[in-house]
């Protein structure tokens, strides 16, 4: 139980809270911003896991979720602000 | 512990720990618009500082060549997604907190797609319709 693993399970109740964001936000854009919140949690959570199991190579992952988070970020309000009122 | 690790530590802690912050405003603030300041902070300092800690405990080649282009790319960004976000939050009329003041963008911004409109009421009317 080293230090790592305490930020690890504090993450995933980060990550819990953005779960409950998602499901039951009054509007579709808290659900948006909850998305960016688990694109954040996840970069943090890759990068942590990558020293806590030495695997250098996990590095890409975060390098990845980086691009793989802000497209879809730029994606899903585009879809939120073109649709018909 | 060597003085790299202790460094590295305290900066993925300090991250981890706005990352958390950021997580209770998520679940507590009253507002689209504050919870979207709320993740923004996280998203650019929060994950800066875990990968700077990141690298710091353990630099390889590897390790530094990937994670500089993210913390670049996160910091150049966030910004941008965070204000369209916004945008389109206010645009599909996402509902204010009620003590909000009021509404600097209360009139309604010009559609976004549409054929430029013409003035169908003469010279003089178009000085009036520009506001």
């Amino acid at each position: 139980m080293s230090w790592i693993d305490v930020l690890l399970v504090l993450l995933g109740a980060v990550m819990a809270v953005v779960v409950g964001r998602l499901v039951t936000g009054p509007a579709n854009a808290d659900r948006v911003v909850a998305l960016d919140l688990a694109f954040v949690v996840f970069i943090a959570a890759t990068a942590l896991l990558s020293v806590r199991l030495d695997v250098v190579a996990v590095d890409i992952l975060v390098l990845a979720a980086t691009l793989l988070g802000f497209l879809t970020t730029i994606a899903v309000s585009h879809l939120l602000e073109r649709r018909p009122r | 512990m060597t003085w790299r690790e202790v460094v590295g530590a305290v900066l993925a802690t300090t991250g981890t720990a706005l990352i958390a912050v950021a997580g209770l405003g998520l679940l507590r603030l009253p507002d689209t618009y504050n919870r979207i300041n709320a993740v923004t902070k996280a998203a650019t300092l929060g994950v800066v500082g875990v990968l700077l800690g990141v690298m710091i405990i353990k630099p390889s080649v590897t390790a530094v060549g990937l994670l500089t282009p993210a913390i670049i790319l996160q910091l150049l960004t966030t910004p941008f997604g965070s204000y369209a976000v916004g945008r389109a939050a206010h645009r599909s009329s996402s509902p204010l907190a009620p003590i909000t003041h009021h509404d600097e963008l209360h009139r309604p911004v010009p559609a976004y797609r549409t054929a430029p409109s013409h003035d169908q009421h003469g010279p003089g009317a178009s000085a009036a319709s520009i506001r």
